[in-house]
C-alpha cells in the first residue's frame, strides 16, 4: 500500500492508504483527529470540513493522494487553547445544539473571516450556505460570525 | 432566603449517601421509585453502579460538585439544565458543578429516555428534591458541628452560615454530612429566589464540541475494534437471494464478508417483541473491514441479487389507497362528542378539506452506528441511542444472555429526533460482534440512512365542519395513515372540547415500509392541516382569525372538561401575545402575515409567519413565536431549541419530498434530499411567556405549528391554499423561497 505525507496542524505524519481514501477517513482513523466529521460522503453538508493552504475544503472529496503538500489544518489545531475567534463567538453566543456540525461551521467561518472582515449578513448566509445544521442553529451561527467578525477586524 | 413548597415526603427511601475513598461524599438516588432496602452505596468512584441508583452526585472536599447526568444527551439540552435543576436546590456555584453523562449498566436504569419532551418535566420535582436533601444533610452537619439548631443556619453558594455570621464551606462538612440521617423534611425554593434556573447557562459540552474532541457516537474507539458496512435490501420488500463476495474478500483492508439476520429473525419470530426494535428480518451482509473506509469500499465491491418478498410499494399506490379510505368507511372512531352528523345536516354551510403529507427521514447529522463487543463475560454496547434501557433489553434477548451482562454506555447524539428510538443498528452491532468475536462498530453511510430508515408515515387528513348562525357547530376529523394512527393518542387536543358537535376517526394503511416517531410524532402534520384549515374557516365565516380562537377557547373555558389536555387560558395568552409582538392584522405595505396557535407535549404556542413577495415569489421573512412552556430552565438552550424547531417545521413543510417507487426510496443524500440551509432562514424572534409553573418540553412544540403559519401567510400573498408538503412543490409558481 503506498504511503502518504501529510503535514496536518503543523505537524508531519506519514500515513498507508489506498490513494483514493478521503482525507476524512484518514484523518478519523488513522491520525485520530475525530473533530473533522463524516455526515454526508459527497461534499452537500460540509460536515468534514477542514483548510488546506487556508482555505475550507471538503475532506470527504479530498482524496489523501491531493492532500501531499498541503498545509492542512483541522478543527484540532484552528487554535491551542480553543480559543480562536470564532471559537470564542460560538461559546459566547452557544450555538451547538446537538454538536456534531459544529467543527464544520467553525472551520467554514474561520477561512471565511480570513478573507472578509466586515461581512454583511448576506455575505454571512451566502458563505455559510453550503454547510448543514440538522438542529437547525443557523440563526445562532449567522450571530456568532457577526461577533467574531468584529473581533478579527 | 425564603422557603415555599414544604413537602413531606420519606426521602430515606430513595437517596442514599457514603463516604468515598478517595475524600468527599458521594449521594446515590432514584428519581421515581425507591432505593431497594439493601441497595449499597459504593465508595470508590470506578465501582458506581446503577443497580440500584439511576444517578449520582459527588461533593468534594474542595466543595466542588460532579453530577452524572443520567438522560442521553439529543441537543435539547438536558444534559445541562437537569443538572441546574440539581444545582438550584443544592445551592452552589454552577461554576463549581461539573456534568459527567452516567453510563447505562442494566435494565434498573430506568427512565433514561430522551424523546417526547418529557425529560425536564418529569424530572423537574424529583431533581430539585434531591439537591435540596443533600443540601439540608450538608446544614445539619454544619450545625451539629456548631453546637446550634440547624433551622438557625442557612446556606447560599455553597457557604453555610449560622446566627452569629460563622460560614463553613459545603466542602469542610461533607465527610459528616454522608454519615447523617437523611432528612424527611425538605422544603423547595420558591421559583422567585431561584439563581441558576431561569439563567443563561451554556450548554455544557460546549468546549469539548468547539474544539473537536471526542463525543458522538462515531468518535468513539477502543483497541483492537474493526468497522462493519452492513448492506440492506435497496428496496422494501426485497431479500437477500444471494451473493459474491469473491472481489472484496481480496481486499488488504477487508477483514471478511459475513451475513447476520439468524439471531434478529429468531428474536422476532420467537414472540420477544420490542417495541424499539423495527428490523427487517431478511439476511444482510456484513463487510467487517479494519477502517470504515475499508468496511465502505468493500461493501461497494460485493455484488449481490435480491428477490421480492412481499409488495414492491410505491408513493402513488399509497396516495390512492389512502384517499379511498378517507372515503370510505372503514375508521374506528377516536373521539366522539355530540353529533357531528347532525349538525352537518343541520348547517348553512359545510367546508371540507384534504391535507397531504409525504414520508420523512429522520437525517440526523451523525448517522446511525453501534460499538459492540461480545465477550462471554459480557456484552459491551456504546453509541448514541434515546433508549439505552430497551437496547440492553432487545441485546440480551437477541443473543440469550441474562440483563447482567449487557453494559451499555451513551455517547452524546449527533441528533435524534425520533430516529434513535429505534434500535435496530445496536442489534445489527450486536449481532456482528457476537458472530465474528471482535469489538466492532457498525456505521452507516448517508445512503444506508436515508434509505433503511424509520420514516414519519405518509399521512392525510380530510376535515370537514360545519356552520350555522355564523357559529361553528360541528368539526369531523378523519385520518387515513401509513402503518399507524396519528391522532388516536392525542384526542384531547385542541380544537376537542371547544365544539360540542366534534368527532375524530382513523384508519391505517399497512406497509412494509418501516415508519415510526419522527419530531412531535402525532402532530407534525396535523398541526399543519389543522391550523391551515381554521384559517379557511375563519374567511368562510367571515370572522377575524384571532376572534375565532379566543372565541372556541372561551367555549371551553366556560365548560371545562377532564377530555381536554391543553390550557385555554395558556393558549389565549400566547395567542394574544403572539398577536402583540408581531403586529398581526396591523397591515404593513408588502408583508402578508400567517398565523397558528398549537398545544402539544404539554406546551402552548403560537406563531406568525411573515412573508414577502420577492419578484412575485414569496419568501419567508421572518417568525414570530410566543410559548408557554411554564418556567424556563434555560433560556439560552430553550431559546436554541425554540428558534430550531420553527426552522426545522419550515424546512420540512417546504422542501422535504420523500417518496417511494417499486419499494425504493426516492433520495439517498443530500444531494437529492433538501434539508433547510443558512440562506433560507427568516429571522426567528421568540418570546416566553412569564410562569411559575413547572417547565414543559421544548424540544418539539414549536415545530408543528409553523408549516401552518407559512401556508396561511403564503395564501395571502399569493392567493394559493396549501393543501399538499412540501409546499414548493405544489406552489403554482415554482421558483419560491430563498
Ligand atoms: S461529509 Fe463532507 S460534505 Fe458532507
Ligand atoms: S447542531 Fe446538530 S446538526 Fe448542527
Amino acid at each position: 500500500m503506498p504511503t502518504f505525507n501529510l503535514k496536518i496542524n503543523n505537524k508531519a505524519y506519514t500515513v498507508e492508504a489506498d490513494s483514493d481514501t478521503p482525507l476524512l477517513w484518514v484523518l478519523r482513523d488513522q491520525i485520530n483527529l475525530i473533530g473533522t466529521k463524516y455526515s454526508c460522503g459527497i461534499g452537500q453538508c460540509g460536515a468534514c470540513t477542514i483548510h488546506t493552504d487556508g482555505i475550507a475544503n471538503r475532506s470527504c472529496l479530498l482524496q489523501v493522494s491531493q492532500a501531499e503538500g498541503m498545509n492542512i489544518t483541522t478543527i484540532e489545531g484552528l487554535s491551542e487553547y480553543g480559543d480562536h475567534p470564532v471559537q470564542e463567538a460560538w461559546k459566547a453566543i452557544d450555538v451547538p445544539q446537538c454538536g456534531y456540525c459544529q467543527s464544520g461551521q467553525i472551520m467554514t467561518a474561520a477561512a471565511f473571516l480570513e478573507k472578509n472582515t466586515n461581512p454583511s449578513s448576506e455575505e454571512i448566509r451566502n458563505a455559510m450556505n453550503g454547510n448543514i445544521c440538522r438542529c437547525a442553529s443557523y440563526r445562532s451561527i449567522e450571530e456568532a460570525v457577526k461577533v467574531a467578525a468584529k473581533k478579527m477586524s | 432566603m425564603q422557603t415555599s413548597n414544604k413537602i413531606s415526603f420519606s426521602r430515606r427511601s430513595f437517596l442514599k449517601t457514603s463516604v468515598l475513598a478517595s475524600g468527599g461524599m458521594l449521594i446515590g438516588f432514584n428519581l421515581f421509585n425507591a432505593c431497594k432496602e439493601d441497595a449499597k452505596m459504593p465508595v470508590d468512584l470506578s465501582q458506581l453502579n446503577y443497580n440500584d441508583f439511576n444517578a449520582f452526585i459527588k461533593i468534594s472536599e474542595e466543595g466542588k460538585v460532579t453530577i452524572f447526568a443520567t438522560n442521553p444527551e439529543i441537543g435539547q439540552g438536558v444534559k445541562t439544565s437537569m443538572p441546574m435543576l440539581i444545582a438550584e436546590e443544592l445551592d452552589v456555584l454552577w461554576e463549581d458543578v461539573y456534568v459527567v453523562q452516567a453510563p447505562l449498566d442494566t435494565e434498573n436504569y430506568r427512565n433514561q429516555t430522551a424523546g417526547g419532551s418529557q425529560s425536564l418535566r418529569r424530572n423537574w420535582e424529583p431533581l430539585r428534591q434531591t439537591g435540596a436533601t443533600a443540601k439540608q444533610m450538608l446544614v445539619n452537619a454544619a450545625a451539629a458541628r456548631w453546637g446550634v439548631e440547624a433551622s438557625t443556619c442557612t446556606a447560599k453558594q455553597g457557604v453555610i452560615i449560622n446566627a452569629n455570621g460563622e460560614t463553613i464551606g459545603y466542602g469542610d462538612v461533607v465527610l459528616e454530612a454522608a454519615q447523617l440521617e437523611v432528612p424527611e423534611d425538605i422544603s423547595l425554593k420558591d421559583p422567585k429566589d431561584f439563581t441558576i434556573i431561569g439563567t443563561k447557562t451554556a450548554n455544557v459540552d460546549i468546549d469539548k464540541i468547539i474544539t473537536g474532541k471526542p463525543l458522538f457516537g462515531l468518535d468513539y474507539k477502543e483497541a483492537g475494534m474493526v468497522y462493519a458496512s452492513v448492506i440492506r435490501p435497496p428496496a422494501f420488500g426485497q431479500v437477500l437471494e444471494s451473493f459474491d463476495a469473491t472481489t472484496a474478500k481480496r481486499m488488504p483492508g477487508v477483514i471478511d464478508v459475513i451475513t447476520i439476520g439468524e439471531k434478529a429473525r429468531a428474536m422476532l419470530t420467537e414472540g420477544r417483541p420490542n417495541w424499539s426494535v423495527k428490523l427487517s428480518t431478511t439476511d444482510k451482509i456484513v463487510v467487517v473491514g479494519k477502517t470504515i473506509w475499508d468496511a465502505i469500499k468493500g461493501a461497494k465491491a460485493v455484488k449481490t441479487t435480491w428477490k421480492t418478498d412481499s409488495n414492491l410499494e410505491s408513493t402513488k399506490e399509497h396516495d390512492k389507497k389512502l384517499l379511498d379510505l378517507l372515503n370510505g368507511n372503514k375508521f374506528r372512531t377516536r373521539r366522539k362528542d355530540g353529533d357531528v352528523e347532525k349538525a352537518f345536516a343541520e348547517a348553512d354551510k359545510v367546508v371540507e378539506r384534504i391535507y397531504e403529507s409525504t414520508f420523512l427521514p429522520h437525517n440526523t447529522m451523525e448517522p446511525m452506528n453501534f460499538f459492540a463487543n461480545v465477550t462471554p463475560e459480557k456484552v459491551h454496547l456504546v453509541g448514541p441511542t434515546q433508549t439505552p434501557e430497551a437496547a440492553a433489553n432487545a441485546v440480551a434477548s437477541l443473543l440469550g444472555r441474562p440483563i447482567e451482562d449487557i453494559h451499555v454506555d451513551l455517547t452524546r447524539m449527533g441528533g435524534g429526533f425520533g430516529r434513535r428510538l429505534y434500535n435496530d443498528y445496536v442489534i445489527e452491532a450486536a449481532e456482528i460482534a457476537d458472530k465474528i468475536k471482535m469489538p466492532v462498530k457498525m456505521v452507516s453511510t448517508r445512503e444506508d440512512d436515508m434509505t433503511t430508515g424509520v420514516y414519519r408515515p405518509a399521512c392525510k387528513y380530510k376535515i370537514a365542519a360545519s356552520i350555522k348562525d355564523g357559529k361553528l357547530t360541528g368539526y369531523h376529523l378523519k385520518e387515513a395513515c401509513v402503518n399507524g394512527n396519528m391522532y388516536g393518542l392525542v384526542p384531547n387536543f385542541f380544537p376537542a372540547g371547544a365544539i360540542a358537535n366534534y368527532q375524530v376517526d382513523s384508519v391505517p394503511l399497512r406497509s412494509n415500509i418501516t415508519t415510526g416517531a419522527w419530531r412531535a410524532p402525532y402532530t407534525n402534520f396535523l398541526a399543519i392541516a389543522e391550523q391551515s384549515f381554521f384559517d379557511e374557516l375563519a374567511e368562510e365565516m367571515e370572522v377575524d382569525r384571532v376572534q375565532l380562537h379566543m372565541d372556541l377557547l372561551d367555549n371551553v373555558k366556560k365548560n371545562p372538561s377532564p377530555k381536554v389536555d391543553y390550557s385555554p387560558e395558556r393558549l389565549q395568552g400566547v395567542l394574544q401575545m403572539v398577536v402583540e409582538k408581531s403586529n398581526y392584522g396591523k397591515t404593513t405595505e408588502g408583508v402578508y402575515q400567517g398565523l397558528s396557535v398549537y398545544y402539544c407535549h404539554n406546551t402552548h404556542v403560537a406563531e406568525v409567519a411573515d412573508v414577502i413577495l420577492d419578484n412575485g415569489m414569496p419568501f419567508i421573512k421572518k417568525v414570530t413565536c410566543a410559548i408557554d412552556c411554564g418556567i424556563v430552565v434555560n433560556p439560552l438552550g430553550a431559546l436554541n431549541q425554540a428558534k430550531g424547531g420553527v426552522l426545522d417545521g419550515i424546512g420540512h413543510a417546504m422542501y422535504a419530498d420523500f417518496s417511494f417507487k417499486d419499494g425504493v426510496p426516492s433520495a439517498n443524500n443530500f444531494s437529492s434530499y433538501q434539508l433547510i440551509r443558512m440562506g433560507q432562514t427568516p429571522e426567528v424572534d421568540v418570546h416566553f411567556a412569564k410562569s411559575d409553573i413547572a417547565p414543559t418540553g421544548l424540544g418539539e412544540p414549536t415545530l408543528p405549528p409553523i408549516g401552518g403559519a407559512v401556508a396561511n401567510a403564503i395564501y395571502k400573498a399569493t392567493g394559493q391554499r396549501l393543501y399538499k408538503l412540501p409546499f414548493m412543490n405544489n406552489l403554482q409558481s415554482k421558483e419560491v423561497i430563498g
